[in-house]
């Protein structure tokens, strides 16, 4: 038997339906493993959670319970779930990470919470993060790093840092995470979990709060694909009304394909992607994954993304520009931190930004101010959405060649703690092969491959064509259909399998 | 290029914020370090190319969406205002502007 946190999504929405396992029982046991874990109060324990409230979590779970018992149930009934603090939520307080909001309660629920909960599933709590989704190791939270529970010394990636570690150490069946640039992949894959980044458009950014608005994306994170692929139709879908770049494509069943054979498919490996930077580690567990895609009847071709490397500067131009402009309506007024005893509104402007954003947020909206100002706006912030075009199109010129797109998804595996913190260059380099594709609006993913050095987890990145995410989810589904690594755990919470 | 350090004054009193002389000399020397690897995007050209600003838009026609101009909330001015710094009267409270 297998333990309550061990069961996949689907089965335990099945034994929840037919009420082998009851709601609360599932909220409080989970509860339970995550009460250690709070950011800051206990530094053995991953700081994954920002935010807990049994209460609340329990409340919810009498009333899935409810709804199990009167035969009203959603497919995801009395499942739990976390959420990345950068969603706000009405019952538990939502930070983005930052001092700025500390104590901040939302009116209004996400719409991608919304969603989860119409499908029935329960709130755990809310999630550490970098500041505003700025970073890549969970270092830039204001309320105290998140662990990797492979390794505490490690970083467990960034920014969706604890939705990663959370999941990998089973402190939650399912999270949900945002990708602007890499956020929910890297994380996965320094966790050894799996994510997925749907097209720009899929999931509504309302109530997602804003870093970078042409990037921001939000998906779930989860140990499968064949998890994440329930977790990802209930969260997206249109929604016209509240988010104006919201795709008006139907919501989709991403589960329908999961079983597709792989005979014939055609697998792109970007030269680009395989060069001098990427560590041997991560290149022989990756080559492990496409050698058992082979073996399933995929074939690989090379394929050319030449305007990888150009990806940081464009992506660290244009979004330092967005944070920059959606940033500005933190300000002292209408929510979050004010400075005490301003002397004019300009003081009290200047001294409650300065004081309520870190360091890598301030240093983001430098920039982003820097390269919109004038006289700069064409050369930095013009001239980078017109090499962003040429990267779509680059990939579009892949995509005649091949279905799916196969690199890393980080060249390391995860880092030290404090490791790259003194010099945020070397950590804006290590997005380089998740940035592309975030640029090109393109799906992505994060699917657990094999263990490197210091035995740390490692991803390999499946990147499609718009709305291919059902084709993506096959791909890593059919694989862990035939290798253990997303079934492998840190230490800790090893446990036999029976 | 390089920046120094009365730029980095000037952008910061744009973006509204004050950074103490050794924050200001940190960020100084990290976005010019920064800058040197944006060189790199300035010499690629880009003539004849359209800005993608919406990435869905390389792959369809993206027409900005808007709604009926009809209210679709509730008056919710209570709950908007609960984690407000200072509101009075259903009010937010600044510093005097006009003396």
């Amino acid at each position: 038997m297998s333990d309550l946190h061990d069961l996949s999504l689907a089965e335990m929405a099945r034994q929840l339906r037919d009420r082998r396992l009851g709601a609360v029982e599932t909220a409080k046991h989970f509860l339970q493993r995550a009460a250690g874990h709070l950011a800051g109060a206990d530094s053995t324990g991953t700081g994954a959670y920002l935010a807990l409230d049994p209460e609340v979590t329990l409340a919810q779970a009498h009333a899935a319970q409810a709804r199990l018992d009167g035969g009203q149930a959603g497919v995801l009934e009395g499942v739990p779930v976390a959420h990345k603090d950068i969603f706000v939520t009405r019952d538990f307080p939502t930070t983005a990470g930052s001092r700025m909001l500390e104590g901040y309660r939302s009116p209004f629920d996400a719409t991608v919470v919304t969603r989860l909960a119409q499908a029935g599933m329960v709130t755990l709590g809310k999630l550490n993060c970098d500041e505003f989704a700025m970073g890549s190791a969970n270092e830039n939270s204001a309320f105290g790093v998140s662990r990797n529970p492979w390794d505490l010394q490690r970083v467990p990636g960034g920014s969706s840092g604890g939705s990663a570690a959370a999941v990998a150490a089973a402190l939650t069946p399912a999270a949900t995470g945002t990708d602007t640039g890499g956020s929910i992949r890297q994380p996965a894959s320094f966790c050894g979990i799996t994510g997925i980044k749907p097209t720009y458009g899929r999931a509504s950014r309302y109530g997602m709060i804003a870093y970078a608005s042409s990037l921001d994306q939000a998906g779930p994170m989860a140990r499968s694909a064949e998890d994440c692929a329930l977790l990802l139709s209930a969260m997206c879908g249109p929604d016209l009304d509240r988010d104006s770049t919201s795709l008006d494509v139907p919501a989709e069943d991403f589960s329908l394909r999961l079983n597709d054979s792989l005979q014939g498919l055609r697998i792109g490996l970007p030269e680009q992607f395989w060069g001098q930077g990427l560590a041997d580690d991560v290149r022989a567990a990756i080559d492990q994954a496409l050698a058992e895609l082979k073996r399933l009847g995929a074939v690989v071709v090379p394929v050319q993304l030449p305007r990888t490397e150009l990806s940081i500067p464009v992506y660290y131009i244009l979004a330092p520009a967005e944070a920059s402009s959606n940033l500005s309506r933190f300000d002292g007024v209408k929510f979050g931190h004010r400075a005490a005893d301003p002397v004019d509104l300009l003081d009290m402007y200047r001294r409650t930004r300065s004081e309520g954003f870190g360091e890598e947020v301030q240093r983001r909206i430098m920039i982003g101010t820097y390269v919109l100002s004038h006289g700069y706006y064409d050369a930095y912030y013009l001239q980078a959405q017109k090499i962003r075009r040429m990267i779509a199109n680059d990939f579009q010129q892949a995509f005649t060649q091949c279905d799916v797109i196969v690199g890393p998804v980080a060249p390391t595996v995860a880092w030290a703690l404090g490791e790259k913190s003194a010099d945020p260059l070397s950590s804006y380099l290590a997005d380089i092969y998740t940035l592309p594709a975030s640029l090109a609006g393109l799906p992505g993913m994060s699917v657990p491959c094999g263990l490197g050095a210091h035995g740390m987890p490692v991803g390999m990145q499946l990147i499609g064509n718009y709305l291919q995410e059902s084709r993506l989810l096959n791909v890593a589904h059919q694989l862990q259909q035939h290798t253990d690594w997303h079934q492998r755990r840190p230490a800790p919470a090893s446990k036999e399998i029976a | 290029m390089s920046l120094q350090s009365d730029d980095i004054q000037r952008i910061a009193s744009l973006a509204r914020l004050s950074l103490t002389p050794e924050k200001s000399e940190r960020m100084l020397a990290q976005i010019n370090d920064f800058f040197d690897l944006v060189e790199q995007m300035r010499a690629v050209d880009t003539q004849g190319l359209e800005p993608l600003a919406h990435p869905v838009a390389a792959m369809q026609d993206i027409a900005l969406r808007l709604r009926e101009d009809v209210a679709s909330e509730p008056n919710n001015r209570e709950a908007n205002q609960r984690s407000a710094p200072a509101v009075e009267h259903g009010l937010f409270l600044v510093p005097r502007v006009i003396e």
